[in-house]
């Protein structure tokens, strides 16, 4: 996700970066440059006007021009004014200060309203709360059944009458029950309309009036187009949302419905769904947002996900294993297994900062087939064989080989290329540096992630 | 498309005013997305229908649609294979519409193996000699190598058993998708051979204009439409008819 966008810009201002004094005639040139990589976004072209007027008028003002770097100066206008665009901090949700907080999720057809009721529970699952989701789709066919299915995964409870009975009865009742089994959050998914049904659209208006939500969001696709602006001017002058909740980010589209959407709505990007899976889902926090379309990075976020995986004991007891050659094949599994955890390995490239720059990895896709090969081996081998990878003769590398559906080659590459790295870890963890040839050694195994080039 | 109009109103091939130009773009428009037209492909016995595409572009209501023409309006038998095995409730949804549609379905345990569900479907559909099987399968971006890798597989399972199949590959593309819909269209087909695109939802605002650029890039075809949630909501696609909406006020 908008890595076009990105590659773009980042050779725009690093350009600018580049020059000593600006001239307004390089502004300008950096300004139709930008302008151009908004619209190939897919960003509103109305969106991209104003944000570079607002853009041209700082970057020619005394900011940049008597400052000693007006290209940082630039870079950290285009920057902020980016962050701005989608939200600037990001926007809390309103809660309830008694009584359930009601969320409304609303949307057009396939745009992810169930599966983000669903990872919204989990959300709020984790900070301890109690979630109920009420089933107000009636429309399509098994949508209670999906979201009964999605409900229990997330330990949140389903309140549903089945499709006979009236949207705005059900939300009404499931309200009821929320605050009589003293909820925390009630989440109320709704069918998916077009914001041209003008009757569906009062359904929603009901649905809202009846339910009081402290919360409105609109579920938009990443991958939608222009249509985006018009499709979120109507849901706010029919549903009056608070908030977005943006959906498939991980697909590759140029994300310009994301950085319209506030700009023409005025309502920020709420939360950022980035996955199939329930645990695919972050607050959306636009200043960080910006600094990864720049390239730098975004740290903020890669420690908050390692700090989720990373038990501070945990880690010391392991550097005590490496200083004692004492680590295994199995903590080698357990270490890789939690930086899986994190995400896509894709996906935590982009939040390493400085990744503009080693452009040959930014556009590379990390062959995960290859880690799941390696858990494969390890896997295969038994819990001797694992602490002590010197006992692995013939007769069991091809017994590993064959149980983890692969060739004895494989084998081999992953023991000899592990008995070089507990080396490597050992003088590290003691406080030596590894020498180059060292690391050459390491990179020539088969078994690293191979990075394919896109 | 801009260049080729420029250069007949300079050539005098058509006359420099308003009307004149609009009618000759639409018909270039007409033509454009008429590239690499060719009906949909029924002849097998039984017929393989596979439907592909991202998340909640339209297949399931789109087969739900196919089938009921199918069934109730030219009277073939129709099996559909849930092969749809990772979403919550997928295979009760196609359930759903298979009863309305009079048709037949065929579905494995919840994380069953797609391919296995297609075979089945499959060896039902020659057990009874019906005539159509269509094959449902799992939203996915295109940008996850593994999903696509998978469908690439689904589709050798199907060809394994009955050579020429599946016969005809629909991609769904929803008209809302921005640039990105040339993007999904393009690694799609390099999994599975993509045969036409069902461009879904056209009765909202968006007039799915990105279904000129896969015609014309990738010799796509778009087959059919999808205009509304019920099962009459489908239409053969009108080249002539798509180019006047492109341009409607």
């Amino acid at each position: 996700m908008f890595d076009q966008l990105s590659e773009r810009l980042q050779s725009t201002l690093s350009d600018v970066r580049s020059r000593g004094k600006l001239s307004e005639g390089d502004v300008d040139a950096a300004m139709r440059e930008i302008r151009l990589a908004l619209l190939e976004a897919d960003v509103n072209f109305k969106v991209v006007k104003g944000f570079t007027r607002t853009l041209k008028e700082r970057s020619l003002g005394s900011e940049v021009l008597e400052s000693l770097d007006p290209g940082q100066q630039v870079v950290k206008i285009v920057n902020e004014e980016l962050a701005s665009l989608m939200g600037g901090t990001g926007s809390e949700l309103a809660m309830a200060t008694s009584g359930p907080t009601v969320i409304l999720m609303a949307g057009l057809q396939g745009s992810g309203k169930t599966t983000a009721c669903a990872k919204l529970a989990q959300y709020f699952g984790k900070q301890g709360k109690d979630v109920a989701l009420a089933a107000c789709d009636v429309y399509r066919p098994a949508a209670v059944e999906q979201l009964v299915t999605m409900g229990r995964r997330a330990g949140a409870h389903v309140y549903e009458r089945g499709t006979d009975a009236d949207p705005v009865e059900i939300a009404s009742w499931a309200l009821e029950h929320a605050r009589a089994e003293r909820r925390d959050v009630l989440v109320v998914d709704t069918a998916g309309r077009l914001h041209i049904d003008q009757d569906l659209m009062a359904e929603l208006a009901r649905i809202r009036k009846q339910t009081r939500p402290h919360d409105v969001l609109l579920v938009v696709d990443a991958m939608t187009g222009q249509d985006a602006v018009g499709v979120a001017e109507s849901f706010a002058e029919a549903a009056e949302f608070d908030g977005v909740v943006m959906t498939k980010l991980d697909g590759d589209a140029r994300g310009g419905a994301a950085l319209s959407v506030k700009a023409v709505t005025g309502k920020p990007i709420l939360f950022a769904s980035t996955g199939e899976k329930i645990e695919d889902f972050d607050k959306f926090h636009p200043d960080r947002m910006a600094q990864r379309i720049l390239g730098m990075g975004d740290v903020l976020s890669l420690i908050e996900k390692a700090e989720q995986q990373v038990d501070e004991k945990e880690a010391e007891a392991l550097q005590e294993k490496m200083r004692r050659d004492q680590f295994t094949l199995e903590d080698f599994l357990t270490q890789m297994r939690q930086v899986r955890k994190m995400g896509p390995l894709s996906g935590i490239i982009g939040m390493l900062p400085g990744m503009g720059a080693l452009k040959q990895l930014k556009n590379a896709d990390v062959d995960e087939s290859e880690l799941d090969r390696v858990e494969a081996i390890i896997l295969s081998m038994t819990p001797q064989e694992r602490a002590n990878p010197g006992v692995i003769n013939g007769s069991r590398r091809k017994r590993i080989a064959n149980g983890s559906g692969t060739k004895v080659q494989n084998v081999n590459a992953l023991v000899k290329q592990f008995d070089q790295m507990r080396v490597l870890m050992k003088s590290m963890a003691n406080g030596r540096m590894p020498s180059p040839q060292q690391l050459a050694q390491l990179q020539g195994g088969a078994q690293r992630p191979k990075v394919r080039r896109r | 498309m801009v260049e080729r109009l420029e250069h007949e109103v300079e050539s005098g091939a058509v006359v420099a005013d308003g009307a004149a130009v609009r009618d000759r773009l639409i018909e270039i428009l007409a033509e454009v997305a008429s590239a690499g037209r060719a009906p949909i492909d029924l002849s097998g016995s039984p017929a393989v229908l596979m439907m592909v595409g991202v998340n909640g572009t339209g297949k399931t209501t789109t087969i739900g649609k196919i089938a009921w023409h199918l069934s109730r309006e030219m009277g073939l038998t129709v099996v559909i294979a849930a092969a749809d095995t990772y979403r919550a409730a997928a295979a009760e949804q196609l359930e759903e519409w298979a009863s309305r549609a009079g048709a037949e379905l065929v579905r494995g345990g919840e994380g069953a193996d797609p391919g296995a569900v297609a075979y089945d479907a499959i060896e039902a559909a020659r057990a009874r000699a019906a005539d159509v099987v269509i094959v449902d399968t799992a939203g996915r971006l295109h940008t996850q190598a593994n999903l696509m890798d998978e469908l690439a597989k689904v589709r050798r399972v199907i060809a394994k058993q009955i050579p020429e199949a599946p016969h005809e590959t629909l991609i769904s593309i929803d008209a809302t998708t921005g640039q990105n819909g040339l993007r999904q269209a393009k690694v799609f087909s390099e999994a599975v051979e993509v045969d036409g695109v069902v461009l879904t939802k056209l009765d909202g605002t968006a007039r799915g204009g990105i279904a000129l650029a896969i015609a014309s890039d990738l010799e796509i075809p778009v087959k059919l439409i999808g205009v509304g949630e019920t099962l009459e909501d489908l239409r053969p696609f009108d080249p002539a008819d798509y180019a006047q909406a492109l341009l409607a006020e």
